[in-house]
């Protein structure tokens, strides 16, 4: 059996690794990133598509070299060598597998918990009241859910299903805060057939295209009316579920001003692949104009009907 | 290729030996349209039963291809397309893969390889295939009838399939159940097929892989499958009786059915690649010349895929509001998936190296397997990663990475097997030329349509979308005409399969000089399997040994076999 020479596989997995490496850094296969957490994400990428390239051309480049070094002559009809294993190999290729795995299992947690993702926001043991019009105070409760205020933690200690609305899931708070001291703008989104409907607390603006300071955190509150529908920015690298019955959040803050799409990647229906809108990141002066322009009067009666702003 | 041997144990001299259970079986080809108790009549009707729903199911998927060509909605209604994508995913699950590497392969190949004359439930292993027919026309029907046919996915989401038309997703959940108890009753026979019907001497670990492979896989079948039954009862009950399981409106909770389907529909995956691991197993060493490199950590590793495989359902929700430390959980044991899969190809990666390899049709589909699957397995290790997903999850990177695995992988090892054991099953050979030209198209074909999914669903197109937006058409075209090859590339195979069952050369009834002992019987095979003893096989893989360390007084089915130059 003609196994190469150390130094030859030495030099080969190096090649590999640099092959790997520059094919991570080079080849750019995402959108533009828009987001605090789309670079982490855009790292978190690299480091998975150069594991990944590695891999696949160093089992590829194998298979292949075999299939061309040890086919079968004609008139050849005799069988290859005996053997039957190799522990020591086994050892080596069970143990390199599982510490690349716990390598990037470990890397990604810490990339999740850049993103707020583990934040307690979400977590069951922190489950917290949520009243829709204070969006601040949720976040409070949620940032130091151990002395938020208790008429909050009571709340969720009751068993009354009405009074505490558990939220589920999302991208939290935490993890890379951006502004600190600035609150994030609360926008509750609601998701039906077919549509994103974006609401402002602050100024009463309904919308059916989100609008967003660049360089402020968002949250975004979230809650379907019929079916399943979620809410996604490939530029931002973030999807979350929007669940009827369920209200969940995502908090997030953009970086790059510009119009990106929002895509609702949950099968809802015939006009699913239809259903899209649109992201508009604003410098935070433009911002502050188009909330401005767009505030109604407080109304008389309840604003939920026929008050669509345009943008 | 090694050239038939005329055997001294053709079977046409004498009359066939009655069937099993009386005289009322019908002979000849009617057997295969019959309540047939005998385990090859019956998993070649899984075979030639999968393959048509293949036919179908692919013709589905030219559908989809088609309206994905332009951007916007043109080629079918929108409705239409939700049922057409529904439909091509349920059948293509439960109609063609599930069936055909379970029941197919695993009825015809399992009795073999325990040395047994039948499965250990005849008369069950029936009524599991015959439940097949009818749940694909129920299916299929529900097309035809008002409402039309399920339109929320293969996933069945509630509450979008509560509010679907009723009659369709009632008799989706009808076809689901009646396959999944098909599947059941496979599972239990295969189980007890392994573990109680070996031949007297041979031993556990003497088995050729692909039982420990349907062993580990009807395991998961039996724990799994009922949750989904369980499960889709739930969903028909919300919907005809408005109960309130699932339905939000009613204080149901559409995330609990997620769990439960998923705690089913991941370890399908396992359903549906383990068998076909087990077949690449036994088709590598035959055309390598080598003996299967590791067999025992390769029998561990399978244990390995159905422990975790039963504990990582949940990465399917990244997104669905599960909470963080169940997120973590799902990640790192999905992720550790890749240790027992990874041990596997370097397995099978050395089973090769030092062989004398063949490149026949059989191989090149085995290794274009290995080729895919390594992909699929990349990308689904990066899809472990919650963050990593939560950008990618629901798009058209998911749909590129599990036709990774499920076509790259199974169908593609479906391929091999079917070049591997023509022989067997007639007693004819494929012809080589018209596989090689099935391979390539199919291989071309197959990474031309699914590999650009990938960037499409990292820029941004979900999936199960009929219109997208056109920055993305380039690519879409692309993967259509991917497609288009790859519906071209049956042609071949049909003319090949069909043809060569009344011209194909003569196989005799060892053409690989295999030691597995289904090879050790004529082609095809008597109704018992053997006439005589069965072979006791205790080194299925013992290619290379020295004649004189195979034991010639107990593996009495060797004289059925005159090698070359043993």
């Amino acid at each position: 059996m003609a196994i190469p020479s150390a130094l030859v596989t030495l030099l080969l997995g190096m090649a590999l690794v640099l092959a790997g490496l520059w094919v991570g850094e080079n080849v750019l296969l995402l959108p533009l990133d828009a987001s605090s957490n789309a670079p982490v994400y855009d790292s978190l990428f690299k480091v998975l598509f150069s594991i990944g390239t590695i891999l696949f051309l160093g089992i590829v480049g194998l298979l292949v070299f075999s299939l061309i070094r040890f086919r079968r002559r004609p008139g050849d009809r005799s069988d290859g060598a005996p053997i039957e294993g190799n522990l020591p190999l086994e050892i080596v290729w069970t143990a390199i597998p599982a510490i690349v795995v716990l390598f990037v299992g470990i890397y990604s947690y810490d990339i999740y918990e850049r993103m707020g993702g583990m934040a307690p926001l979400n977590d069951h043991s922190a489950m917290h009241a949520v009243q829709p019009a204070s969006g601040s105070a949720a976040l409070a409760a949620a940032h130091h859910p151990g002395h938020g205020d208790s008429m909050t933690m009571e709340a969720s200690a009751t068993a009354d299903p009405d009074a505490a609305k558990r939220v589920w899931g999302g991208i939290g708070v935490g993890g890379d805060a951006t502004v600190a001291g600035e609150a994030a703008v609360p926008v509750d989104l609601t998701a039906m057939q077919f549509a994103f409907i974006f609401h402002y607390p602050q100024g009463n603006i309904i919308s059916g295209e989100l609008h967003v300071p660049a360089g402020r955190q968002v949250e975004l509150r979230m809650e379907a009316r019929d079916v399943i529908h979620a809410f996604w920015v490939p530029q931002f690298r973030l999807k979350q579920d929007v669940i009827p019955g369920q209200p969940t959040v995502l908090t997030f803050t953009p970086t790059r001003p510009g119009s990106y799409p929002i895509v609702c990647a949950e099968l809802c229906g015939p006009y699913h692949g239809g259903m899209r809108s649109t992201v508009v990141v604003h410098e935070p002066e433009a911002f502050e104009a188009w909330v401005q322009q767009n505030t109604l009067p407080p109304p008389p009666t309840v604003a939920d009907s026929g008050t669509t702003a345009t943008a | 290729m090694t050239l038939a041997n005329p055997s001294d144990f053709q079977p046409q001299g004498q009359p066939a030996p009655p069937a099993p259970s009386g005289g009322l079986q019908p002979e000849g080809w009617l057997r295969y349209l019959s309540f047939s108790l005998d385990h090859k009549v019956i998993g070649l009707q899984y075979l030639v039963c999968g393959f048509l729903f293949y036919f179908l199911g692919g013709a589905l998927a030219g559908v989809i291809r088609t309206e994905l060509a332009s951007p916007i909605s043109d080629f079918v209604a929108r409705d239409t397309y939700n049922q057409v994508l529904t439909l091509h995913g349920t059948v293509m699950i439960f109609l063609w893969i599930v069936p055909v590497v379970n029941g197919g392969f695993g009825n015809y190949l399992i009795p073999f390889y325990v040395g047994a004359r039948d499965m250990a439930f005849p008369r069950l292993n029936a009524v599991a295939f015959w439940l097949i027919p009818p749940a694909g026309l129920l299916l299929i029907s529900s097309y035809f009838l008002q409402g039309g046919a399920a339109q929320s996915g293969w996933t069945a989401y509630p509450p979008l399939s509560i509010t679907t038309p009723a009659l369709g997703q009632v008799l989706w959940i009808l076809s689901v159940l009646l396959l999944g108890g098909s599947s059941i009753f496979g599972g239990i026979n295969f189980i007890a097929t392994i573990l109680k019907l070996r031949r007297p001497g041979l031993k556990l670990m003497q088995l050729p892989m692909y039982c420990w492979a349907m062993l580990g896989t009807s395991l998961l079948v039996v724990l799994s499958t009922p949750v989904l039954a369980g499960t889709l009862i739930l969903l028909s009950f919300d919907i005809i009786a408005h109960t309130g399981f699932f339905n939000p409106a009613l204080g149901g909770n559409v995330v609990v059915y997620q769990h439960l389907f998923w705690f089913y529909s991941h370890p399908a995956v396992y359903i549906m690649v383990l068998p076909a691991f087990g077949l690449v197993s036994e088709i590598l060493p035959i055309h390598a010349r080598k003996p299967l490199f590791g067999y025992a950590t390769m029998v561990y590793s399978i244990m390995g895929i159905v422990l975790l495989g039963l504990v990582v359902w949940a990465h399917h929700m990244f997104t669905s509001g599960t909470p963080p430390w169940m997120r973590l959980f799902f990640t790192i044991a999905t992720a550790f998936i890749a240790v027992p899969t990874g041990i596997k190809f370097f397995n099978w990666l050395a089973t090769l190296w030092g062989g004398k390899i063949a490149l026949n049709s059989a191989m090149l589909f085995a290794c274009a397997f290995i080729v895919n699957f390594v992909f699929g397995g990349i990308t689904g290790v990066a899809l472990a990663q919650v963050p990593f997903d939560i950008h990618v999850h629901d798009t058209y990177f998911v749909v590129g990475h599990f036709h990774y695995i499920v076509y790259g992988g199974t169908v593609f090892v479906i391929f091999s097997a079917v070049y591997h054991w023509y022989p067997k099953f007639t007693g004819r050979m494929l012809n080589e030329d018209l596989g090689r030209l099935h391979f390539l198209l199919t291989f071309v074909g197959f990474n031309l349509c699914f590999a650009p999914q990938h960037w499409l669903g990292l820029n941004g197109m979900p999936r199960r979308v009929a219109e997208y937006d056109p920055s993305f058409t380039t690519w879409n075209q692309v993967s259509s005409v991917g497609a288009l090859l790859m519906g071209l590339s049956t042609l071949p195979f049909l003319i090949n399969v069909v043809v060569s069952a009344y011209r194909g050369d003569r196989a005799g009834d060892n053409p690989w000089n295999a030691l597995t002992p289904e090879w050790l019987t004529s082609s095809p095979p008597p109704v018992e399997n053997w006439i005589g003893d069965a072979p006791l096989v205790t080194h299925p893989y013992g290619y290379g040994t020295p004649t004189d360390r195979i034991d010639l007084n107990v593996a009495t089915g060797r004289e059925l076999w005159v090698g070359p130059d043993r």
